[in-house]
């Protein structure tokens, strides 16, 4: 088999959310379906077709050569954002730019020019000292806040378990960077749509963050991170079979998982022989170096709103017939 | 309940919904308004979202009430286009809540499109109301 193809298998799931969310599309079918068409067709609700790809990474296996790293700036230098200078003056004077355009060959953090660092965890776990490299980057949440929270659809996710901004949209306003957990999403000022609006009073540029190379697994290609690394440390697959192999990991090694679950599930599992709680002691954590401690469902609310949201114009309706239904019958005893 | 506390209701839920919305865009931050003394929260993204949906739902159930009464009444051609952009709103709003479902997928253009949509029917929805208030000099509700 080509080891640049990713292995595949189709599925198509139906549970009751996605049922839920079915029924409302036919419900809405007369105005969506020509959105949808609009969409090239690929709007799927309840019955997508797409694979969600997953990562897992092996951290006992990570040399920290940066291979990966170096892979990742190669595939995406070409989307690399070339600011122009000079910066537009920004209103109010507290917004600030965001320039790393001199500045692109660091890559001990996350920047918008490294969509990918290493970082290291060293310390004593049960004593046993341990070093271990983290190879950090999107994790790809199932349910992206930056996605879903985006005022201007600049942030999507696919049916491949990716989550991609678009930088021909984007405006820059970082409001992806404060709803991630992980602050992963890295602004460049001087670039964008925003530039051709009102530059000096809305947008600051454009945020930039690993697209786990869409472009490439959409034509069944392997992200380059993990097609560089010699020592084998991610793998890619079906979600339901990544996850597998990382709890079957997991379990061979005494490990533990970060991202199953985290900010309400992720597409990437990270396996590590230390707790996280104990490498999130250890690792340099700040701006651009995402930390690794626990992060709760943030849409759990949400989820239980959405289905009064759904049933409300139908309560609405039943009631508003009701009293339409009364008051005839009330016309009626007084005739 | 009588009809000049339903409007009440519902001209303070369309206000609230169209603040939390606004509040979605990163500008009270920006624009001082979060530095405020009591204000903070215009600038937590997460608390304006569950707003959002909650008075979401209270005027999807305001309007479903009113449809049945909606579709016996007689059209004029001003209300008939403050009908469709309140119609606009809801079916893109709808979907926007459809599409923050972990497992619903929809394409990058399309959620782009529904997301532009959704703010442009707001935006035509408020000109087409000022209009008509203009137009006819007198209290007219926004409601179709």
């Amino acid at each position: 088999m080509d080891d640049d193809k990713i292995p595949m298998k189709k599925h198509m799931t139906i549970n009751r959310r996605s049922f839920l969310a079915a029924g409302l599309a036919a419900a809405v079918g007369a105005a969506a379906k020509p959105a949808q068409a609009l969409a090239g067709g690929v709007a799927d609700a309840g019955k997508s077709e797409a694979v969600v790809l997953a990562t897992l990474l092996d951290l006992s296996k990570c040399i920290g050569c940066g291979a990966c790293v170096e892979a990742c700036r190669e595939a995406s230098a070409q989307r690399f954002p070339e600011p122009v200078k000079p910066f537009p003056k920004m209103y109010p004077s507290r917004v600030k730019a965001a320039d790393w355009s001199d500045k692109r060959d660091v890559d001990d953090r996350l920047t918008p020019y490294n969509w990918l660092y290493i970082q290291t965890a060293s310390g004593e776990y049960d004593g046993r000292p341990f070093e271990l490299n983290i190879p950090r980057r999107c994790l790809h949440c199932q349910n992206p806040p930056c996605a879903n929270l985006c005022p201007w659809g600049a942030a999507s996710k696919d049916g491949r378990g990716i989550v991609a901004i678009n930088d021909e949209i984007c405006l820059g306003g970082s409001k992806c960077k404060d709803v991630c957990p992980w602050h992963i999403p890295e602004r460049q000022t001087g670039v964008g749509l925003y530039l051709k609006l009102a530059p000096s009073f809305a947008g600051n540029g454009v945020m930039y963050k690993c697209d786990r190379c869409q472009d490439r697994v959409a034509a069944g290609g392997t992200p380059a991170c993990i097609k560089a690394c010699p020592e084998g440390v991610q793998t890619i697959g079906p979600r339901d079979e990544i996850r597998a192999k990382a709890r079957k990991l997991a379990d061979e090694i005494g490990g533990l998982i970060y991202g199953d679950t985290e900010n309400g599930g992720t597409n990437t599992f990270y396996v590590s022989p230390v707790p996280f709680d104990v490498l999130n002691k250890t690792v340099e954590t700040g701006p651009g170096r995402p930390h690794l401690a626990s992060v709760a469902n943030p849409f759990s609310t949400e989820d239980i709103l959405a289905r009064a949201v759904y049933a409300a114009p139908l309560a609405g309706l039943a009631a508003g017939a009701l009293h339409l239904i009364r008051g005839a019958a009330s016309e009626d005893d007084h005739e | 309940m009588n009809e000049r506390t339903m409007n009440l209701i519902f001209r303070l839920t369309v206000f609230a919904l169209l603040f939390t919305g606004f509040a979605q865009m990163p500008i009270f931050a920006r624009y001082y308004l979060a530095d405020v003394p009591g204000f903070a929260w215009t600038a937590d993204y997460y608390l304006n979202h569950v707003l959002h949906y909650g008075l979401a739902a209270v005027l999807l159930v305001f309007l479903g009430w009113r449809l049945p009464l909606a579709v016996k009444r007689r059209w004029t051609p001003g209300g008939l286009l403050l009908a469709m952009c309140w119609a606009g709103v809801v079916l893109t709003g709808l979907v926007r809540v459809m599409k923050n479902q972990p497992d619903v997928f929809f394409s990058p253009t399309f959620v782009m499109a529904v997301d532009w949509a959704h703010l442009g029917f707001v935006m035509l929805l408020g000109a087409v109301s000022l209009g008509r208030r203009l137009a006819t000099g007198n209290r007219v509700t926004a409601a179709p």
